[in-house]
């Protein structure tokens, strides 16, 4: 009995030491661009010889100047604008056709659903870094360079086959029996999929939704081929762009503006997405 | 169908009157559905009654469900014909239009929405008005007693409260057919014995017609008002219970049919020799003057099961010795029998049935 508790126990605190390396090796980063943004330049700015400074505190009182410098002297609001309406419009684009894409692979194509699934994630598989040079002769020939329409017809070149092949795996989640069901009950599968399908679905959608925008926010090479003008840059690329002034790296701001910019994806993340992807559809078949 | 009566001069009127009557509510003719080489169902043809419960009995695999989707109109038959109430329902008949209610074996309920709206949504489909689907569904659940449950949604219930509420939204809109996907298979064994009894009850009640699937005897034979039983894509045989079971087509029929299964005996080059397994007695049990087989049993085993006795041994035939039978002696059957000894049993001569060594078939059908 008693060496069987232990055991129990050293099982416990093993699992909570692992938990914890994660949880720190996943929370170091924020923290680190936390303390950068507030720290004044005489703390942030220390030798390596200087053994008696430790870098992971404040040793000196925090200061706001750098989240000045971002808002003030910099287009920080509109790229942030830019990215999110071009961010919309590419999430939008991206359900419109990863969706249905996503429940007839799932669904009609029987064999061939599946070979074409895969086909559709190895185009995601193709870097950015190689099919921006292609791109770019493209976007030249439609007029679109220095444009966000540019990054806006892009863009789901990757969201889609990305998204497509999320959605897949969430309508296959759903028992096809409730899909037969509703068509037995009286609907047409339309209706079915607007009835049951999608309401059951909505945790890939909101997924889908998320994962899109976050790669869209990702993007820096795109951005960085298609847009000149800073003020219709986006986040990725502005931010670099004003704040790393030749071998002059504003950390301070820069470290802001990602802190900025990442807290609501990580919260978003974080809450929205378990409560939806816990089981819907538990439940539905069996006991 | 009936040459008999089509032979007489008198009778040969009524006889297309009553034939013309007697045209199934379900019929299925030369149903086929192939997926690449396997024959799933492979040539049915079955006339199921208005008004009856006819169980499709068969081991996994052997096409049951995949004809009742085929009814549904879930699958497309490769070949064939299904008519609903003397309509053809085609591929152009979605399952929408067929007038079906099916209950699948996993329930599929709805597990976004409430028991409520699970049952009414059906009778949304059909357009009708929120007061009266109030009323149906209302009294669709104080039928199977979950009035108190309608709020909840499906993961919040019990298997035997999901199963009812999958009753219900069948029951609720007067379907022309029910259909049912081994529905019970689901609840445990002492649940699924009150369901069976509850579900005979309500189709009696309802009088719909009703084509149920399991692979379990028991049900099929507690249940059915027939019995198909299939195997290999093809009807094997259609019967009422006990014909099905006391006069089996074939010996897939007379072994999948019955706990234990029908005895079966290589008599002699041509025959085989089946008998059930509670037909096999000791001698002197058989009332004198029975016209009976009568055989050398050898018993290996016997198993005390409460209210019989199992007994397993062998027996020989000029044609092949040592062929192992099984006998299931009632509790009121006192005569003891003692392992590793040999005794005379005997079967009564009408309890012998006779099957064909090449292709399986029963010799003596017939005597409905």
């Amino acid at each position: 009995m008693r060496p069987r508790r232990l055991v129990r126990y050293a099982k416990r605190v093993v699992l909570y030491l692992v938990a914890l390396a994660f949880t720190a090796f996943a929370v170091f980063p924020f923290y680190w661009m936390l303390l950068t943004a507030f720290k004044a330049n005489r703390d942030l700015y220390v030798g390596g010889t200087v053994l008696t400074h430790v870098p992971w505190i404040f040793n000196a009182p925090p200061t706001l100047e750098h989240i000045e410098l971002l808002f003030r002297q910099t287009l920080y609001l509109t790229w942030v604008r830019n990215t999110i309406w071009i961010g919309l419009v590419v999430v939008a684009i991206t359900l419109v056709l990863a969706v249905p894409a996503g429940y007839a692979l799932a669904r009609l194509t029987g064999r061939w659903g599946e070979r074409l699934g895969i086909g559709v994630f190895l185009t995601y598989l193709v870097p950015p870094t190689l099919l921006f040079l292609p791109f770019s002769r493209m976007i030249a020939w439609l007029g679109l360079q220095n444009s966000q329409w540019a990054l806006v017809l892009v863009y789901p070149t990757f969201t889609v086959p990305f998204c497509t092949w999320l959605m897949m795996g969430f309508f296959r989640s759903i028992p096809r029996d409730i899909e037969e069901q509703a068509m037995i009950d009286g609907y047409s599968r339309f209706t079915v999929i607007r009835k049951v399908v999608l309401p059951l679905g909505i945790s890939g959608v909101l997924t889908a939704t998320i994962f899109a925008f976050t790669l869209v926010l990702q993007d820096f090479v795109y951005a960085l081929t298609f847009i000149s003008a800073v003020p219709r840059m986006t986040v990725s690329l502005g931010v670099p762009v004003a704040l790393v002034r030749g071998d002059v790296f504003y950390w301070g701001s820069l470290m802001a503006a990602c802190l900025i910019t990442s807290i609501p994806i990580a919260v978003v993340y974080n809450l929205f997405i378990d409560r939806f992807i816990q089981g819907l559809t538990a439940g539905a078949v069996k006991g | 169908m009936r040459p008999r009566w089509r032979a007489h001069p008198v009778l040969c009127l009524r006889a297309e009157r009553v034939s013309a009557m007697e045209t199934g509510f379900v019929e299925i003719r030369n149903l086929h559905k192939h997926f690449g080489e396997v024959r799933a169902v492979d040539g049915v043809d079955l006339s199921i009654k208005e008004g009856e419960l006819l169980v499709l009995l068969g081991p996994s695999g052997c096409g049951k469900t995949t004809l009742m989707r085929m009814i549904a109109g879930l699958e497309v038959p490769t070949a064939g014909q299904i008519l609903i109430g003397g309509e053809e329902v085609d591929e152009d008949v979605p399952p929408r239009a067929r007038g079906v209610a099916m209950v699948f074996q996993s329930y599929a309920l709805y597990p976004h929405k409430t028991a409520y709206d699970n049952i009414a949504f059906p009778l949304q489909a059909a357009g009708m008005a929120p007061a009266a689907i109030r009323g149906r569904v209302q009294g669709a659940a104080k039928r199977f007693s979950i009035g108190h449950l309608l709020g909840r949604r499906p993961r919040q219930l019990s298997g035997g409260e999901r199963q009812r509420v999958a009753l219900s939204r069948a029951v609720v809109r007067d379907p022309k057919v029910f259909l049912f996907d081994e529905p019970l298979s689901n609840l445990d064994a002492q649940l699924r014995a009150i369901a069976r009894y509850e579900l005979k009850e309500l189709q009696r009640e309802l009088g719909t017609t009703t084509v149920y699937v399991t692979h379990d005897q028991v049900e099929a034979m507690g249940l059915g008002d027939r019995i198909a039983v299939m195997n290999q894509g093809k009807v094997r045989q259609v019967g009422t219970p006990q014909h099905v079971y006391d006069h089996p087509a074939d010996t897939f029929v007379a072994t999948f049919l019955g706990s234990p299964p029908m005895n079966l005996l290589e008599q002699d080059a041509h025959t085989i020799l089946g008998f059930r397994p509670e037909s096999f007695v000791p001698r002197q049990d058989i009332p004198a003057g029975t016209d009976a087989a009568v055989f050398q049993f050898k018993v290996r085993q016997v198993e005390y099961l409460g209210a019989d006795r199992l007994i397993y041994g062998a027996v020989d035939t000029p044609h092949r010795a040592g062929q192992t039978v099984i006998a299931d002696l009632p509790v009121t059957i006192t005569t003891p029998v003692a392992e590793g000894r040999a005794y005379e049993f005997a079967v009564p001569r009408r309890a012998l049935r006779h099957f064909d060594a090449a292709t399986g078939l029963a010799r003596d059908r017939g005597a409905a």
